[in-house]
């Protein structure tokens, strides 16, 4: 119980996460809601790089390290990525807002036409 | 059965982790829910306090300390600054018309999730044959994950460690061109 209860939060924050990246009008509240989604999918990797066996692992590696900690390294990669995309994210909305006064999503339709 | 010296029969983890779960998860339905969204953005840093502290339950103490400098300390700092750059648009948090039919989606993925997760025999420890020798090395790398985790990075992954170091310089220069003054 101890695994799944760490994979069952990140399951509900991605899906809050869900819930909000496509319900809200607000540029600022789809990226805030992607943050929530990012933080549940690592939350679930280092819960899984804790407690499971990697199959290389049982089928008798020797180097059990560099198996193990796998969750981590994806942790730190999602955390570097999610900077990468706040910032560019917030730079779109701050030209949006700038030329059209305003950073509703459902307003911004010129790729549309 | 546990991989590394486990805290987790004790009572006190046991308060801990229920009282951080119940902030997280709350939060971030505050996150979604609340009509003001600088309140939503920092409702928005109680669930990344609440995500460093599962990774410290988890015995990721690295990661507990990358999650707090950048996300609390950085990222969380940007949304602020955005918000309050756009302030004089004052219409809140809107939803648009499709809430129920997403509700309605989202808690269906929650389910499937959840079936999922509670169904699958995962891999654990008591389940699998491992030799001592094995076990006894599991553990000494749960005891401290900072050398390992830095091994890895620099060795087994260094070319996605320089590739995301690219990526870096990329979003810096793409979102100074993106807010220049023309």
């Amino acid at each position: 119980m101890t695994l799944e209860r760490f994979l069952i939060i990140g399951a509900i924050l991605f899906s809050i996460g869900i819930y909000g990246a496509l319900s809200k009008k607000s540029a600022i509240a789809v990226l805030m809601s992607l943050e929530i989604m990012f933080n549940g999918i690592s939350l679930s990797a280092v819960a899984l790089s804790r407690y499971t066996v990697p199959y290389a692992l049982s089928s008798g590696v020797d180097s059990a390290s560099k198996f193990l900690l796998t969750g981590h390294i994806f942790t730190i990669f999602i955390v570097t990525i999610a900077a990468a995309e706040v910032a560019l994210g917030l730079a779109i909305i701050i030209a949006i807002y700038r030329s059209r006064r305003n950073i509703l999503v459902t307003e911004a339709t010129e790729m549309r036409k | 059965m546990n991989l590394g010296t486990g805290t987790e029969e004790a009572i006190i983890v046991e308060i801990v982790f229920w009282v951080i779960a119940l902030c997280t998860i709350i939060s971030a339905i505050a996150v979604v829910q609340v009509r003001d969204l600088f309140r939503a953005s920092l409702f928005l840093i109680v669930t990344f306090l609440g995500i460093a502290g599962m990774f410290i339950l988890l015995r990721a103490e690295f990661l507990a300390g990358v999650q707090l400098m950048i996300y609390v300390g950085a990222i969380s700092v940007l949304i602020i600054f955005a918000i309050l750059m756009t302030r004089d648009i004052d219409d809140g948090n809107p939803s648009h018309g499709f809430r129920l039919p997403v509700a309605i989606i989202s808690l269906v993925f929650m389910g499937i999730a959840i079936y999922t997760v509670s169904q699958t025999e995962w891999p654990l420890l008591a389940s699998q044959s491992l030799s001592p020798d094995q076990i006894s090395q599991s553990k000494a790398v749960f005891e401290n994950t900072i050398p390992d985790t830095a091994r890895m990075l620099l060795r087994d992954y260094v070319l996605a460690f320089e590739a995301v170091s690219v990526l870096l310089l990329a979003s810096v220069l793409g979102a100074l061109a993106l807010v220049r003054e023309r």
